[in-house]
């Protein structure tokens, strides 16, 4: 019995060329190509050829070819009816194919048609999907489209601290109100940002967070060992939340700025027994108080690029 | 006005510049009328022109283009390192790599050290004016 019914074309080229037109197999489907053939066959058709596949395909029984319809009725109907894929060997050149016999091999399955699956490749039932939840259609249509933004799901490293900068380093401050200051560093916190204190008592620098780009990290080591700095973190730093403003007055805003201004006892308390400890080592090497308690300035014929901190 | 520095085999000249900068070098060779060839201890063998070199006072004793062990040997044999450390002109550089290679700490010290040493100097000073007017 034919199995495939093949047409025998010269192309453009002048080269034969076999394509097959249709094909009976065991769950009979028509190749993809052939309906390709047939529409094209009615533009080359100038002999009256068409009729002849036309006829011919109303002799095959009508069986859908898309995917999606096969799919529909794989789920009715026993599995049994594939239609034959596509080469999964594609040519490079005529003759020619990108895979080998072993990735081939591969490719078909043939590794996993064994006996016990009948023979053939084991497939598994679809899982029925759930059936979708009712969704109600929205109370507020808006009059334009408006483009949503892209989904961005970076995520920003935690910044990479100099290699300079260890725990107990004193730093140069190069901008705020204490720009100039001499001041031991602590540790960086979870947002990158540098802890670093004065000590207060020394240069009237309290506990705060400095960020690395704006310090000069001097080759001079504190003793950092009798503190204990895990208490101190970014949430540590953040604004104090607003009570609720009754809107009275003049004479109610002015008590309550009195009250803002006041810095909490417990982060005094806090800055002491920091402090304590650091003073301690730094009274242990000599002029390291006076350094850290004098301000660093540019003087002339300083050249920075030169400068050894 | 003579000269008293002259470019001959076995003078120790000083890098002034280049990659070799303040190096010292000793003239094992001369090329031609610009260039010399040059070696050290710790550097290959090369050419160098004259102008990239300043010569010192410092003159040892070798034949043209010795072996490097001989070379060694004869600057050990010469003591060109603690001559050159000792001349003014080699404390002057040490003073100066000093001073470059300070850390801002060490900076601070050195300007407490000056202003103690000024205030020193100063009360010495009044001192020896007072006995004057007095």
């Amino acid at each position: 019995m034919v199995r495939n019914l093949r047409e025998v074309n010269r192309n453009g080229n002048g080269r034969r060329e076999t394509k097959v037109v249709a094909s009976l197999e065991d769950g009979v489907g028509v190749d993809e190509k052939a309906s390709e053939i047939t529409i094209k066959g009615l533009f080359y058709d100038f002999f009256g050829f068409s009729n002849i596949y036309q006829n011919l395909l109303s002799f095959l029984p009508k069986i859908p070819h898309s995917k999606e319809q096969e799919s529909i009725l794989r789920s009715s109907m026993a599995p049994k009816q594939r239609t034959p894929h596509a080469t999964r060997n594609p040519d490079l050149i005529r003759g020619v194919g990108k895979y080998s016999r072993s990735k081939m091999y591969h490719k078909r399955g043939l590794w996993a048609i064994k006996a016990k699956h009948g023979g053939t490749f084991p497939r598994h039932e679809k899982k029925p999907a759930d059936a979708p939840i009712a969704v109600k259609p929205p109370k507020f249509y808006p009059a334009d489209d408006v483009k949503k933004p892209l989904v961005n799901k970076r995520k920003a490293k935690p910044t990479k601290l100099r290699a300079s900068i260890t725990p107990g380093t004193v730093l140069i401050i190069l901008a705020g109100r204490f720009k100039g200051k001499r001041v031991v560093f602590l540790k960086q916190l979870t947002s990158g940002l540098l802890l670093v204190t004065g000590p207060f008592k020394i240069n009237g620098v309290p506990l705060r967070r400095v960020n690395q780009s704006y310090v000069i990290a001097t080759s001079t080591k504190v003793d950092i060992a009798g503190v204990n700095v895990d208490k101190f973190d970014d949430k540590y730093f953040s604004k104090q939340a607003e009570k609720k403003k009754k809107k009275g007055e003049g004479e109610f805003f002015e008590a309550e700025k009195e009250e803002k201004n006041q810095l909490p006892q417990e982060k005094k308390d806090d800055q002491k027994t920091l402090d304590a400890a650091l003073v301690k080592s730094i009274e242990c090497v000599p002029d390291l108080k006076s350094y850290l308690g004098a301000r660093f300035s540019l003087k002339a014929g300083m050249k920075p690029h030169e400068l050894v901190f | 006005m003579p000269f008293k520095r002259y470019v001959e085999i076995g003078r120790i000249a000083l890098v002034n510049y280049g990659k070799d900068y303040g190096k010292l070098v000793v003239i094992v060779d001369v090329i031609d009328q610009n260039r010399a060839l040059v070696d050290s201890p710790d550097m290959v063998r090369s050419q160098i022109n004259f102008k990239r070199l300043t010569l010192t006072d410092i003159k040892i004793d070798i034949n043209r283009v010795p072996k490097k062990k001989t070379l060694v040997a004869a600057l050990e044999a010469a003591d060109v390192k603690n001559k050159w450390e000792s001349s003014s002109w080699g404390r002057k550089l040490i003073v100066q790599k000093k001073r470059a290679s300070l850390n801002d700490f060490d900076k601070f010290k050195v300007m407490l050290a000056k202003i103690k040493k000024a205030g020193v100097v100063r009360q010495e000073l009044a001192k020896l004016k007072k006995e004057t007017t007095a």
